[in-house]
């Protein structure tokens, strides 16, 4: 433990002069905002100016509850979230191969890292024409093989149906929603963009720092490589497993607003607006202040119960450097 | 998928087949994989050089005649060229400024000793988990209020202070010895020579790596530039290209031209600073 040093520290003044920039900075722009947008949850106000401003309680967090949108879109959020555990294990898969002594190691991992370090409109803007039903690649190739079963190829971004057959506004199950539509688009491309990306390095790193005497160990124990990934690769990744999968739900959580803006404008039918794009509507299109800012703050609180559990089961491992 | 059975019979097969077959699958298994990530940015390639009526669904790779004037084209139809400036003079400038002040930060949070610092600190980190729409509505009110909408500084500033850089370059300055610092006061040195004089040049590689990221990140910056931007000749790329889709959006030809010229200048600076890139993620684990 460190000295107590007062004010009077030649230290202080230093400190607080490195500091000023940067935490002026993020008392305007970061803190003061979050304090700002509580207290803006609790009020009507819109830009539009309709009613005159005034505080309403909990009124919209009472009208969010029952907005049926809401938990539609709640439940989209959480849908686009399907493909996480498949691209978490991709991610882990392609660390796998990399972490071998192969030649040209590095040039299979800027390959596999190309599409998420180039993310962003313009690869959103490509993925809308791969999967255009009328010119589209995708479509060019699975048509006949739809054809061969004599059935409609999927219509992807312009479609409700879902891999689970959820139902376009009810949280029910009904067989004519059951096909490849818009929100699986968004999942499959969201795998192509990411399984090769932060997370497949933060694994090559995680497989870098397992002590080589347990796979020594685990050799002399005649462990096939099935059992050696079983026994010790995995358990010794578990910390790295858990932080990706914290840190890709808490990203999932406030995702889809991209997908949403560039490919489908949140439809069909409302089938890929998730909440980070509901707030953006609410706020930006419909200047809905008030109400977007307590929406706004429920994404908030969810992602800070997830992160503060994360805080107290995770381990610390992976996140002090 | 690398994994192979061991053979229990004929040690000499099973040992080869262990050493260099392993390998040849594990590269079987990388290429086909390699196929599948490059295969879309392929078709976007080739796409840019066709004429728009041979996109029509029908499996020919390559264009029967090579139209390169399609990237001309592109900015004959929008300002691309005015488009790609803002998106480099923004990031650029972000790019500084946030580098500066985390740095300074970063400093006074690993280099000095001062009451309240592990408490400023961790406010710091709680605010990482803060998801971008919570302050982006008090920010656009902010910009509404302050006359900034549609302008650079709007843009430029409040992008310019990261909790997230001051984590990072806080953890780089952490691993610089003590000692340095002592030695530097013994000799007289204030703690701003200290901070520029000892301190930046062996926080380089942090410093970088911060940079990139930051530059890359403001460069494909999508939901405040959409915001806040109402004219033309304020329009970065993705805003640019949003734009372009949504009027032009039939010229799919265009439209990949566009696309290959957006992400070009990531492609150079990712494969020219990726030994950076990859220790930098690696490390600052905490933003995922």
């Amino acid at each position: 433990m460190k000295k107590r040093i007062g004010l009077h520290g030649s230290e202080f003044w230093a400190a607080m002069s490195f500091l000023l920039p940067n935490l002026t900075g993020f008392l305007v722009f970061t803190a003061g905002p979050v304090l700002f947008s509580l207290v803006v949850s609790f009020t009507n106000w819109t830009l539009t100016k309709e009613e005159p401003f005034r505080f309403i309680g909990l009124a919209n967090f009472a009208k969010l509850a029952g907005d049926k949108e809401f938990w539609q879109f709640f439940m989209n959020t959480g849908y686009l979230m399907i493909g996480m555990p498949v691209a978490v294990a991709g991610s882990l898969c392609l660390a796998l191969l990399l972490s071998q002594k192969l030649r040209g190691v590095v040039v299979y991992r800027t390959m596999f890292y190309l599409p998420s370090f180039t993310n962003g409109v313009a690869l959103l803007i490509l993925w809308k024409a791969l999967y255009n039903p009328d010119f589209g690649p995708i479509n060019a190739i699975l048509g006949p093989l739809f054809d061969l079963f004599g059935a409609d190829p999927p219509a992807w971004l312009l479609s409700t149906k879902n891999l689970i057959g959820l139902h376009v506004e009810d949280i029910r199950l009904v067989w004519d929603q059951w096909g490849l539509g818009a929100r699986d688009a968004i999942i499959f491309m969201g795998i192509w963009i990411g399984i090769g990306g932060s997370n497949m390095l933060l694994y090559l790193a995680g497989i870098s720092n397992i002590p080589q005497e347990l796979f020594e160990a685990a050799q002399i124990d005649g462990a096939g490589p099935w059992a050696t990934f079983r026994h010790v690769t995995w358990p010794q990744l578990a910390p790295t497993t858990f932080f990706i999968l914290v840190m890709s739900f808490i990203g999932g959580l406030q995702g889809g607003f991209e997908q949403a803006r560039v490919l489908t404008a949140g439809g069909p039918a409302g089938t890929t607006t998730t909440l980070a794009y509901y707030i953006y509507t609410k706020a930006f299109e419909e200047f809905q202040i008030g109400y977007a800012s307590a929406v706004s703050w429920v994404l908030f609180l969810i992602i800070a119960v997830v992160t503060l559990l994360n805080w107290k089961f995770g381990s610390r491992e992976t996140t002090d450097a | 998928m690398q994994e192979t059975p061991t053979t229990t019979s004929g040690r000499s097969f099973g040992e080869w087949w262990f050493r260099k077959g392993r390998f040849g699958l594990s590269h079987l298994s990388l290429c086909l994989l390699a196929l599948t990530t490059l295969t879309p940015f392929l078709w976007m390639v080739l796409a840019s050089f066709k004429a728009v009526d041979e996109i029509d669904g029908n499996l020919n790779p390559f264009p029967k005649i090579w139209h390169p004037e399609n990237y001309g084209q592109v900015f004959e139809q929008i300002r691309f060229a005015r488009y790609y400036f803002n998106s480099i003079f923004i990031a650029a400038w972000v790019t500084v400024l946030q580098t500066l002040t985390s740095a300074m930060a970063a400093f006074a949070f690993a280099r000095l000793r001062w009451p309240g610092r592990d408490q400023v600190f961790k406010l710091y980190l709680a605010t990482l988990m803060v998801p971008g729409v919570v302050t982006m509505i008090p920010n656009y009110t902010l910009m509404v209020k302050l006359g900034l909408l549609d302008s650079y500084v709007g843009l430029i500033v409040p992008a310019s202070f990261s909790a997230f850089g001051t984590f990072l370059l806080r953890q780089f300055m952490m691993g610089i010895p003590r000692a340095l610092d002592e030695a530097a006061a013994i000799d007289g040195a204030s703690h701003w020579r200290t901070f520029w004089e000892v301190i930046l040049p062996l926080a380089r590689p942090g410093l970088v790596t911060l940079a990139i990221f930051t530059f890359m990140g403001n460069y494909g910056s999508f939901f405040w530039p959409l915001v806040l931007i109402k004219s033309d000749a304020l329009r970065t790329l993705p805003i640019g290209m949003l734009y372009f889709d949504s009027v032009y959006g039939k010229q799919t030809n265009l439209i990949m031209a566009a696309s290959v010229m957006n992400i070009t200048p990531l492609i150079i600076l990712f494969v020219s600073t990726q030994k950076f890139l990859v220790k930098g993620i690696q490390l600052g684990a905490v933003k995922g």
